[in-house]
């Protein structure tokens, strides 16, 4: 099964630059072990919006909504329970996947504009629910000093926890990609109607999308405990649903991997300008501005592109 | 095989189709005609689910389809391809017909298996049989309106459909295009034994190929018949072939 999907020769880079990430954390500072973990799991958070956005033509304005709903299960079962911690790494995506089924369920009802307004009400919702509900969430302060296994609570630990986790995300959402069920889905994008028309049955393919991608946002919710060690409200508010919205938009959101792109522009950004000016969205702003006008596809559509080009005639390409 | 019955179709006041009955049988090459605006495109998209009737009933193999979705319905065996070119854009000639293919065998959902190495064969067969077998690789926004066009009927053959409903196939074709596909169509009817239901401004094509003729005007089927029927009924000469005879 793996030998059809993964050609080795397209695959070395990757191979290559996983074997680098492997071997990072034992020379670089702790800072840059924690930086890059957090690029991982929001990587993987704006790969999981970039199956419904960019692969199922969604506009899932709220994503981060089911982000914190997996991260808030998380440590609400580390912290208010007595369960073994595994429980709550495998309940928590879950968690997510079921608020996505039931949120996509009104949502795929709508179609484009539509169904990004309500998707983003209903997500304000959860979002309400878990700021207000003080009792159990602790509201705006969030939860914090989540106790995590010892395996995984130092930096380097949980450096090689996400590694690992986003790998296998990244295999499983690849399979998926290339999957029939990938292709319709791509096919929906570009025109629900005529697939409507060739007798696929549209929302229930789109349904399916979201639950799954509701689901690897579970799982990035997940991972932000493990890096962060808590949660708070803000990780889930709208705005950050549009950064996410963002990362795909610029790493390029027709192709697999831009996103992952993306996200590592964007959290890099973020710290190092950040660390100079609070107004580093401003700069952020004028990026996405010249992009706009220079690069349509995204940073790594814009590289597809030029490798599509280098090699054209070689291979059927399509993008990885 | 199809069974139209007394359809009736109004957008706010507006009677786009007041009264069509349409019937195909199993094999037959039939075509549906009428000035701009007679409503045949309503019909086909009432047919085919993407519109619900306000009145009438359609009947395909003997079961009631009118309430059906559109999905539903081609489930059942309607394909139909459509007259402003509808196809995936950003995707290789070669997909947009595995998709249909892919719905048709029911792996759509399939999450897990590779989509290069299913329904290849009939995919391929497919594009074989509308001469597109050279260009499967090609993004299928980039080819020529001709082919474009092709690649619509090909897409509505990966269900393989019992009956297929081309609306206007040929519409904006030079007259060599037009011949060439109507050709097509003909040879596709024979070898796949499909039902294949039309319409058409072409009026040499369509008393050319057609084996029955509806005629509509301003929403009402005036008659259905032979082609020489038709020609002889001096209703239609009035409101239709009048000029052009």
């Amino acid at each position: 099964m793996f030998k059809e999907h993964f050609r080795a020769k397209s695959f070395l880079p990757v191979i290559a630059l996983f074997i680098i990430l492997l071997f990072l954390p034992a020379v670089i500072p702790r800072f840059y072990t924690y930086l890059l973990a957090t690029i991982f799991v929001t990587a993987l958070l704006a790969m999981s919006l970039n199956m419904v956005v960019g692969h199922g033509g969604l506009f899932q304005f709220h994503h981060a909504a089911f982000y914190g709903v997996g991260a808030y299960a998380m440590a609400l079962i580390l912290t208010k329970t007595s369960l073994p911690a595994w429980i709550a790494f495998v309940a928590a995506p879950v968690a997510s996947a079921l608020a996505g089924l039931l949120i996509g369920l009104f949502c795929v009802r709508l179609t484009k504009l539509y169904f990004g307004m309500l998707q983003i009400s209903l997500g304000s919702l959860i979002w309400a629910i878990i700021f207000r509900w003080y009792s159990l969430t602790s509201g705006d302060d969030g939860i914090h000093g989540i106790t995590l296994p010892s395996l995984i609570s130092s930096t380097k630990g949980s450096y090689y926890f996400i590694l690992i986790v986003l790998v296998i995300c990244l295999i499983i959402m690849y399979l998926i990609f290339r999957s029939p069920f990938g292709e319709t889905l791509q096919a929906i994008r570009d025109n629900p109607d005529r697939c409507e028309a060739v007798g696929i049955n549209v929302r229930r393919h789109q349904l399916i999308a979201i639950v799954i991608a509701t689901f690897f946002a579970g799982i990035a919710g997940v991972l932000f405990v493990v890096v962060e060690g808590s949660v708070f409200p803000d990780m889930m508010f709208w705005v950050y649903s549009l950064e996410i919205f963002m990362m795909c938009l610029l790493g390029g959101w027709f192709t697999f991997g831009g996103p992952m792109l993306g996200a590592a522009i964007m959290v890099s950004l973020r710290s190092f300008i950040g660390s100079y000016t609070e107004y580093w969205t401003l700069i952020l702003g004028i990026i996405l501005i010249l992009l706009i006008f220079f690069l349509p596809e995204g940073v790594w559509g814009f590289v597809i592109q030029k490798i599509k080009k280098r090699a054209k005639g070689s291979v059927e390409g399509e993008n990885d | 095989m199809l069974q139209v019955e007394g359809l009736h179709k109004s957008f706010e006041g507006f009677k786009a189709v007041d009264g069509a009955n349409l019937n195909v049988g199993k094999g037959e090459l039939v075509a549906v005609i009428g000035p701009n605006g007679a409503g045949k495109t309503t019909l086909f998209n009432m047919i085919t689910g993407q519109l619900k009737p306000d009145k009438g009933k359609i009947i395909f193999k003997n079961e009631d389809i009118t309430k059906l979705s559109t999905y539903q319905i081609c489930n059942r065996g309607i394909g139909r391809s459509f007259q402003i070119t509808n196809i995936f854009h950003r995707l290789t000639v070669f997909r947009n017909v595995q998709v249909s293919v892919l719905s048709r065998k029911k792996k759509s959902t399939k999450l897990f298996h590779s989509a290069r190495r299913i329904a290849v064969e009939e995919t391929n067969s497919i594009l074989e049989s509308v001469g597109l077998l050279d260009k499967t690789s090609e993004i299928a926004g980039s080819l020529s309106y001709g082919d474009q066009r092709v690649l619509e009927a090909a897409i509505a053959l990966g269900i393989d459909p019992d009956l297929l409903i081309l609306d206007e196939p040929t519409a904006g074709m030079s007259p060599e295009e037009t011949q060439a596909t109507m050709e097509l169509i003909k040879k596709l009817a024979a070898t796949r034994g499909l039902t294949i239901l039309f319409c058409e401004h072409d009026m040499d094509v369509v008393f050319n190929i057609a084996e029955s003729i509806m005629v509509m005007h301003q929403g009402l089927t005036i008659i259905q018949g032979k082609p020489e029927e038709v020609k002889n009924c001096c209703e239609v000469r009035e409101c239709y072939l009048g000029g052009s005879d």
